[in-house]
């Protein structure tokens, strides 16, 4: 994937920017610019506004990927699920940090801003969203690693300028 | 509009044809197809070729001319057409051959489908799978068409108590009719125990849920019903015909366990041929994956939403049961060479109901119905055939 086709989707794939129609009030992820919904599709152009998602929703389904997509090589097996936001509109993303036998229908998640896939060595890092449970739920082996150190503790030029 | 008839089909083995080139299958089912139609090359109008994939596996566009002119067939300057609908490619083709010959525009076209999926490494075989499904707004994020399929299974397993062995039954029933098909890739039988133990690809769904990468072509004639019999004693007669589509990605269904381009296809089918599901006695569907199947059958009408799995296991969509499903041993089976699969489908009808479907005969059978479908189900063709003497 080039450059652009990853950069030019960054306001929806960072914030979860959509869009909502104001005829019929129906929110959308990604934006559109036309509403499905409103019976007179042309009465929609232009009354497409831009709509961020809160990020909070529900499980609908999930699956555990053991043959995964191209780049997501090193993370097999994870889990990825439907995930019906509050305000309406089905994500597909990766339930993270819960242990796969954890993860149910209706468990209810939120957006987390994670690393998604690199294009090897030289490629484009992509980020976006991924989902993690509202509440605290186990894993299911091994400890979670080194505790990850304090803000104050990485060094500045690894930091995201505030 | 006039009426259609498939008058010849043709198709090669379908599998691992190592040994065998893009042009050299999609030759040998078009010629099977021509000689099975008594047609002379010079009578043909066209030529409708579907394929999915060629570019991203071949390094080929522009294919149909390729296949026209290694048909002998350049210097008469026919048209030549692909047509790409994913999976549904195949089918696709054939729905825009039987336009040209109903409309009147050509008399005889040949419908192919063909695709070489063992050119390339298995992996990139299933990235190009997955590259049916949204790219930028599932597969970023990770989603597979396994995947995906796999979390119709999940949200259908939960409304609707559908098994894991219910499930797997139809790769059970696909490798068992595989068995008796000799252009099938598997010929080998599954039990139960062997599908629900084999290694998960995205679960709830395993390595024998899914459909294998294939190669392989298929072939059939149209031509206007009124002078089908100058051809053959069977005429078959294309009923139906009819394309529908959906959201790109699953995420934008309202229901994930409804693929609501087969709903209207089918619909619209029986509605054009003015008969219902109880009187197909033959269906091959789209059991790219376990699910798919009983999804499908589920879409098309034959058994209620959420029925069926125990509806499978009862036996009714057997070999002997009161609608005969995938004969051919379905896209499971017989293999998954996305643009020849809708096409082979057609050719699996049309042999039994000209009573030619050898080790696998369903009796008495006068309707048939075949189900393409592309990814989740953006694209779904349904096309009812009848044997009309």
């Amino acid at each position: 994937m080039s450059v652009a086709r990853f950069w030019r989707e960054t306001p929806r794939r960072y914030n979860l920017g959509g869009s909502k129609c104001t005829n019929c009030g129906t929110a959308y992820f990604p934006p559109r610019s036309v509403c499905p919904e409103c019976p007179a599709h042309r009465q929609s152009i232009e009354k497409m506004i831009p709509f961020q998602l809160s990020g909070e929703g529900e499980v609908l389904s999930f699956t555990i990927v053991h043959e995964p997509a191209e780049g997501f090589e090193l993370q097999v097996p994870y889990v990825l699920a439907l995930v019906k936001t509050v305000e309406g509109p089905v994500l597909t993303g990766q339930v993270v940090d819960a242990s796969p036998e954890a993860v149910a229908i209706g468990l209810k998640v939120r957006a987390t801003f994670r690393k998604l896939r690199e294009e090897g060595k030289a490629g484009v890092i992509h980020y976006g969203y991924k989902f993690t449970p509202v509440e605290d739920l186990p894993f299911a082996a091994g400890p979670r690693g080194p505790p990850v150190p304090a803000p104050s503790e990485v060094p500045s030029r690894d930091r995201a300028p505030a | 509009m006039r009426e259609v008839a498939v008058l010849g089909v043709g198709q090669t083995k379908f599998g691992e044809l190592w040994d065998r080139s893009f042009r050299e299958i999609g030759i040998e089912a078009g010629l099977q197809a021509l000689v099975d139609a008594k047609l002379s090359s010079a009578q043909l109008g066209a030529l409708y070729l579907g394929n999915m994939a060629s570019g991203s596996l071949l390094s080929q566009e522009h294919i149909a001319p390729l296949i026209l002119d290694y048909a002998g067939l350049a210097g008469r300057h026919l048209p030549a057409v692909r047509v790409e609908g994913g999976g549904a490619s195949g089918a696709l083709a054939l729905h825009q051959g039987y336009l040209a010959v109903a409309s009147g525009q050509y008399d005889y076209v040949v419908v192919g489908g063909a695709e070489k999926l063992t050119d390339v490494p298995d992996t990139t075989g299933a990235d190009i799978t997955n590259a049916t499904a949204d790219h930028e707004w599932e597969v970023v994020f990770g989603a597979t068409l396994p995947a995906l399929w796999a979390m119709v299974a999940r949200r259908h397993m939960y409304l609707y108590g559908t098994t894991r062995e219910d499930l797997a039954r139809v790769a059970v029933h696909a490798h068992e009719m595989g068995s008796k098909n000799p252009n099938a890739h598997y010929r080998n039988k599954l039990s139960l125990a062997q599908v629900v133990g084999a290694g998960p690809v995205a679960e709830p769904l395993g390595v024998f849920d899914c459909a294998p990468l294939s190669d392989g072509a298929a072939a059939v004639v149209l031509g206007p019903l009124e002078s089908a019999r100058k051809h053959t004693d069977t005429p078959v007669r294309v009923a139906a015909s009819q394309v529908a589509c959906d959201t790109m990605a699953l995420q934008h269904r309202k229901d994930p366990t409804t693929v609501g381009s087969t709903v209207a296809a089918a619909r619209n089918a029986f509605h054009q041929a003015r008969r219902t599901p109880a009187d197909v006695r033959i269906a091959e569907i789209h059991d790219a994956y376990t699910i798919a199947g009983l999804v499908g059958l589920e879409d098309l009408g034959f058994v209620e939403k959420g029925r069926a799995g125990s509806e499978f296991a009862s036996g009714r969509f057997a070999l002997g049961g009161s609608t005969a499903v995938n004969t051919s041993g379905g896209l499971k089976a017989q293999g998954r060479p996305f643009g020849a699969v809708g096409v082979a489908q057609v050719v699996e009808v049309v042999r039994q109901l000209r009573g030619e479907a050898t080790g696998r005969q369903v009796s008495g059978a006068t309707l048939g119905l075949t189900h393409d479908l592309g990814g989740t189900g953006a694209t779904s063709v349904v096309h009812l055939l009848e044997r009309t003497n």
